[in-house]
């Protein structure tokens, strides 16, 4: 079963992404800030991780970063209110494989994890 | 011990004393000890001679009040002197003049006869001066020791006469601190340091044996006057005769008002020794206030002495001395001789120190240079002859002095040598002050005006004392000359009811102005008088080496000028000098040629050495000048006064435009940083916004997407979509809030509140919350609490934010919150306080900043807008309050607000 990773600081987000992500039969961990999300791409590496980008402590980014570097072929999707140009190309430089801005639609997410997990798969 | 060694040794060892300071001064001449005002404004003090010390005493016995005008004229001087005196320094700086004499010669175009001619009526009129402040050495030494009654101190023989050993002394004295050096310019520190010293010896002397007589021997001031009314010529005594007083009076103040500019030794210490032109300014009250102490006890001594020696009679020049050897006061009677030694020895050393400059650098060096093969090119003695000269010359004064007064004072009444020596230096009024002020006085009308003023001064104030020696008949005084009533010296032109001194004064200073004026307006201004006078008059606008040299035309090479520099300074400080003149004058140092500013530039610093007419000779010896006329004259003087006035005008105007350039640049730099700052917060405002948006978003797309929802989870998701959409609201009107008060626009409606209402109505709101963490709770109300003017609204959403803020950052458990409110020193103080984490020193201000949180990614994540703290700040500072964080002493957060009370 493809292990989904959230990482988010707001619980309502996290709470309807939980929604979404399960309803699709994937499992999922949820971490509520950096460094709780690279403890647990660590212990479970999940395949497919949303990514917030502005957490106290550790940001998006920098987790991106740690993640590539665990195992290039773990897909990233960062998920930000962040909308400027120099965000977003900041997020790919991360090495992120999909940039989706909020707030976001709800099918259009559902589809791109489910690319991704059959990217995986191939 | 005998008297007679006591005083030796005593005076000896006086003398030793000021060898010792000014060899230490000499040594330490940047110290703060040496180079400061007070020295300054004390070295002025040698006004202040033995004539003073004892003289003042003696004139008020016998004349009344008449002593004071000496004293007087210099304190109405005092104001004048950042006028006159500093413009005086100022032209002696920048033209390196040293003495009154270089000073009328360089005025009249370096003219060397007039410096001559002045230098002459300073020796005429100050050697006698001098004179007689040996003799009150001689005299005071004699009363003292008890020798005097049947002898006067000129008879005495010069090898029993201490006075004489004194005067050799001083003679090494003033030549090793006075003429040590070829270079008059440079400052004496050390003589000026033991000038000061002196000064202080003798004011505190004179003081003492003050207050030894009014208090001692007296009961105070009233005592005396009360006992002297007994005295038959006390009325005169106390007022100014109404007769011919007042005139006399007058003409006495402007005497010594011109007096203390003109005297040579005065012109030595006040112009010549400045070290910094702003020392006058402490000067111009020290010296006056000096000048106030030294005279408050004369007349109580001069009643006191009168009352005392009433049967007996006794001179009352010497009641100073007199008075303690009266009373068997032996240490007392040596404090005072000793004051009145260091008074006349100080007056004695600098007058001696500015004639012997004077004479040589007027007199002697012009003689050797114009006429002697000293002055050739190629020898190089002449430096060393003429510090010999100058050090001779000073010997040679001191002798001169002496036998005047050994055998020539005694033939003479002396009694008012200091006044008939103020007027003949006086003399020089019109030609050195109207010279600083109108450049039409020429020299020949100045060789005029002196010349017809001394020959008068000599007429009416020196003729007399020769009559009294009777070489000349009597009637010779009283019918005039030849039986002519009208030239009768002491009653001139008919004018008879004027003192003899008030007479010759008016008369010679009258008909030198007018002779002065009257002979300059007839005659014409050599080409190098014209700039003269042009930078005399105008100093303050050529105040630089460059601006001052104007008018100079002719070839000269810059080896020549040099090697003659070389002789006189030195080769290292001529090349020191030379280089910093070329580079600061942006001059190119390999030209062979010397152009007018280099000329110029060396004929002042040699003019420093050898005095300005003799620098004038050397240099034109080794340049060859080309004779320059009027019109050129005219031309480059107008020409070089425009472009000083347009350079300074463009300066002036290039500094503006700096200053609004450089302002404009804050300005803008503001501007961006606003700007900037407005980006950030829309750009954080729509992030902030943007995060309920997308739960809104989210959840409503699972509820729309998925009819089949449990209705427990359909209800948790419609929740959550209602509190995004209210925290969303919140943050809308809260932004809006802020935007209104930081534009200006929230008008706050004000009323009178009570404090304890809006606690207790903001508790009851966040009472729930509250109760839910646990919260212990602890609220200190001082009541009852002064009314304020607020707005209770807005100030309830300030407490409210403190108290909630508080309850999110208390620990899960044993959370407490302390309140207190009280009335503090015209403020309402409102505390709220936590037991949370705290706030770290460096984030206590930017806490009250827009989204500081959220903004800040080490911290938690927000609970509330962000926008919290920094409305409340607003609120509190619309009501004229502060609020500010400090951690307390638990280490949790403790908010604290001060709202005036009215």
């Amino acid at each position: 079963m493809i292990k989904v990773l959230i990482v988010d600081d707001e619980p309502n987000i996290i709470m309807s992404l939980e929604f979404l992500i399960k309803k699709i039969g994937y499992e999922v961990y949820i971490a509520r800030d950096g460094s709780e999300a690279m403890t647990i791409v660590e212990s479970e590496k999940p395949e497919i991780v949303i990514l917030d980008i502005m957490m106290p402590f550790v940001d998006g980014y920098e987790v991106c970063e740690y993640i590539k570097r665990k195992n290039r072929r773990t897909k990233v999707i960062f998920l930000s209110a962040k909308d400027k140009e120099a965000d977003i190309q900041k997020g790919y430089d991360a090495g992120a494989d999909l940039y989706i801005t909020k707030p976001f639609s709800t099918k259009h997410l559902v589809n791109k994890v489910k690319e991704l997990a059959i990217e995986l798969i191939e | 011990m005998e008297i007679k060694w006591l005083v030796i040794l005593l005076s000896f060892l006086y003398l030793g004393l000021l060898f010792g300071i000014a060899y230490w001064a000499e040594r330490n001449s940047e110290s703060r000890w040496v180079n400061n005002p007070y020295i300054y404004a004390l070295s002025m003090a040698v006004y202040c001679t033995a004539w003073t010390y004892y003289g003042s005493v003696g004139r008020a016995a016998n004349q009344g009040l008449d002593f004071l005008t000496t004293y007087i004229g210099p304190l109405l001087m005092a104001p004048l002197m950042w006028i006159v005196i500093r413009k005086i320094i100022r032209i002696c700086k920048v033209q390196r003049i040293t003495t009154i004499a270089d000073f009328v010669s360089s005025r009249y175009g370096k003219n060397i006869f007039i410096g001559g001619l002045v230098a002459f009526v300073c020796a005429v009129g100050v050697l006698p001066y001098i004179s007689i402040q040996i003799k009150a050495i001689s005299n005071s030494f004699l009363i003292l020791t008890g020798d005097s009654p049947g002898y006067t101190s000129a008879s005495v023989a010069f090898f029993n006469d201490t006075a004489f050993y004194i005067t050799i002394l001083l003679a090494i004295f003033t030549i090793l601190f006075g003429a040590n050096r070829v270079d008059s310019n440079l400052k004496n520190n050390g003589l000026i340091a033991a000038i000061a010293f002196e000064s202080i010896f003798k004011l505190a002397a004179f003081i003492f044996i003050g207050l030894y007589v009014t208090f001692g021997l007296f009961n105070g001031f009233g005592d005396i006057f009360q006992q002297s009314s007994v005295l038959p010529d006390i009325e005169k005594l106390l007022t100014i005769p109404s007769d011919s007083g007042y005139s006399n009076w007058m003409w006495l103040n402007i005497l010594s008002m011109l007096a203390i500019v003109l005297l040579p030794r005065q012109f030595h210490v006040t112009v010549k020794e400045n070290r910094n032109e702003n020392h006058l300014k402490k000067a111009m009250w020290l010296f006056p206030l000096y000048l106030l102490l030294i005279n408050i006890f004369v007349i109580p001594i001069a009643l006191g002495g009168k009352l005392i020696f009433q049967n007996n009679p006794v001179d009352a020049d010497t009641y100073m001395l007199a008075i303690p050897l009266q009373m068997s006061n032996t240490p007392l009677a040596l404090l005072t001789y000793l004051g009145g030694l260091s008074a006349a020895t100080s007056m004695i050393i600098v007058s001696t120190t500015a004639l012997g400059v004077m004479l040589s650098n007027s007199i002697l060096t012009p003689l050797i240079v114009k006429n002697t093969e000293l002055s050739a090119p190629e020898n190089n003695n002449l430096s060393q002859v003429l510090l010999r000269g100058r050090q001779i010359l000073i010997a040679a004064i001191l002798l001169l002095a002496y036998i005047y007064f050994k055998y020539v004072s005694d033939r003479f009444s002396i009694v008012s040598i200091g006044l008939i020596s103020f007027v003949a230096v006086a003399q020089f009024a019109p030609a050195v002050l109207l010279g600083m002020y109108w450049k039409n006085g020429t020299r020949s009308g100045a060789i005029a005006g002196i010349l017809s003023g001394f020959a008068i001064w000599f007429y009416t104030l020196v003729l007399p004392t020769i009559v009294s020696t009777g070489l000349l008949p009597e009637q010779f005084i009283i019918d005039g000359p030849f039986g002519v009533g009208y030239l009768s010296p002491n009653n001139f032109l008919g004018v008879d009811n004027l003192s003899p001194i008030t007479n010759g004064f008016f008369w010679s200073i009258f008909i030198n102005l007018l002779t002065y004026v009257v002979v300059s307006l007839l005659s014409k201004q050599s080409s190098k008088e014209i700039n003269q006078a042009e930078v005399f008059v105008d100093i303050f606008q050529y105040s630089t080496v460059y601006e001052s040299s104007i008018v100079w035309k002719g070839t000269a090479y810059v080896q020549d000028i040099k090697s003659l520099l070389n002789k006189f300074i030195g080769e290292e400080r001529t090349n020191r000098a030379f280089r910093n003149f070329m580079i600061n004058n942006k001059i190119n140092s390999e030209s062979l040629r010397a152009d007018f500013r280099l000329v110029n530039y060396a004929e002042k610093l040699l003019a420093g050495v050898v005095g300005s007419a003799s620098s004038r000779v050397l240099i034109s010896n080794v340049v060859k000048e080309d004779n320059i006329s009027m019109n050129e004259v005219f031309d480059i003087l107008q020409e070089s006064r425009r472009f000083i006035s347009d350079n300074k005008a463009l300066k002036e105007k290039s500094d503006e435009l700096e200053i609004a350039t450089q302002q404009l640049q804050i300005a803008n730099e503001e501007l961006k940083k606003l700007d900037q700052l407005k980006d950030e917060f829309i750009s954080t405002v729509t992030h902030e916004m943007r995060t309920p948006l997308t739960s809104i978003r989210a959840m409503s797309e699972i509820i729309h997407d998925n009819p089949d929802l449990e209705d427990e989870e359909r209800s948790k998701f419609l929740d959550t979509v209602i509190s995004e959409t209210k925290r969303m609201d919140r943050l809308i009107s809260q932004v809006l809030d802020l935007e209104k008060m930081e534009s200006g626009k929230l008008n706050l409606e004000l009323s009178d509140i009570q404090f304890e209402d809006i606690i207790s109505d903001s508790l009851d709101r966040l009472r729930q919350v509250i109760k839910e963490k646990n919260i212990d709770l602890d609220v200190h109300i001082q009541e009852p609490l002064p009314m304020i003017k607020g707005n209770k609204d807005r100030l309830m959403q300030v407490v409210i934010n403190l108290i909630s803020n508080a309850t999110k950052h208390c620990p899960e458990i044993n959370g407490k919150i302390i309140i207190n409110a009280q009335n503090g020193d015209g403020n309402l103080s409102f505390i709220v306080e936590d037991n949370g984490p705290g706030v770290s020193p460096e984030s206590r201000e930017l806490i009250f900043e827009a989204f500081y949180q959220a903004k800040n990614q080490t911290l938690k994540k927000p609970e509330g807008s962000g926008l919290g703290l920094t409305i409340s700040k607003k609120i509190i500072e619309l009501h004229r309050g502060k609020i500010w964080v400090e951690n307390s002493v638990t280490g949790g957060a403790r908010f604290q607000c001060l709202i005036p009370l009215n």
